[in-house]
């Protein structure tokens, strides 16, 4: 029974093996000559000034985060839901457009309000 | 018996993650301790026979929660918050207060049942969806429709309180 599990455990164990072994390959394998051009960011965009954690960090990332799991939830409804729509019928599927619908007015909320937009 | 194996190398490691998240310095460190402690209750979750918990568990806590952690320690200053303790001199209470707590689980375990339970093979593996939607969409519609409420005023909330970074 949960034998049928097993190839998920053995998938999640070969990621973290194949990602480990490259990072230990990578730092055993490659030549370490540092110098101060080699450590500077060559046309990689601006030149980075502190930490992001030192109050460089836009709010903006937060409010997408939020907005990415309020939808994330409402997915996860929509499991269960998928399952037992045949067998209730109307009033599950009425009952997932309510759903639906009270956070698609968030949805135009944080529209009209800018929060899509990349400032 | 291989069961009970893979329980304690996910309980082990659950467990270690979990030490791990509260001793870590740097807090971003302590976010990647806490999703590994999260998918190994992701696994426990499997063996005990609820796999839509376990993908509950991995599609928010996993991929949402934690991001939204990251995202929130990167905006507070975490160079100043790993300097400082939280309470001075508070190891003594924290020791104190696990002591007691450490007792109290050992008390609670010696006294319940929890040996003798046994797994009846009748579960079935597809992991209650379908009596989780037959219960939400029947018998709890009210719920169901206030979690979407909620999840409006969060999604408000947080537009609003981040209104004056935006414009």
């Amino acid at each position: 029974m949960l034998l049928t599990y097993l190839p998920v455990l053995i998938i999640s164990g070969f990621v973290i093996f194949i990602a480990t072994f490259v990072f230990i390959i990578n730092s055993i394998v490659s030549p370490k000559k540092p110098s101060s051009e080699k450590l500077s960011p060559w046309e990689c965009g601006m030149e980075p000034i502190g930490e992001a954690s030192s109050g460089h960090f836009k709010i903006h990332f937060f409010i997408i985060a939020i907005l990415f799991i309020v939808f994330d939830v409402e997915t996860l409804f929509l499991f269960p839901w998928a399952v037992v729509l045949r067998d209730i019928g109307m009033v599950a599927f009425v009952e997932m457009f309510i759903f639906i619908a009270i956070l698609a007015v968030g949805l135009i909320y944080a529209w009209k309000k800018g929060a899509l937009e990349w400032v | 018996m291989a069961e009970q194996i893979f329980f304690f190398i996910f309980a082990v490691l659950a467990v270690g993650s979990a030490i791990a998240v509260v001793s870590f310095k740097n807090p971003v460190y302590s976010v990647l301790s806490l999703m590994v402690c999260f998918l190994q209750m992701a696994a426990l979750f499997v063996m005990l026979r609820s796999p839509f918990l376990a993908v509950v568990q991995v599609f928010v806590y996993v991929g949402a929660v934690l991001v939204l952690f990251l995202f929130v320690i990167m905006m507070l200053d975490i160079r100043k918050a790993r300097m400082d303790q939280f309470i001075t001199g508070g190891n003594f209470w924290a020791i104190g207060l696990l002591g007691i707590l450490i007792i109290e689980m050992i008390l609670i375990i010696s006294k319940s049942r929890l040996t003798s339970i046994t797994v009846s093979s009748e579960l079935r593996l597809d992991g209650g969806v379908r009596e989780i939607g037959e219960a939400l969409f029947t018998k709890y519609i009210l719920p169901f429709e206030i979690v979407s409420f909620i999840l409006l005023v969060a999604l408000m909330g947080a537009i609003v309180l981040g209104r004056k970074e935006l414009r």
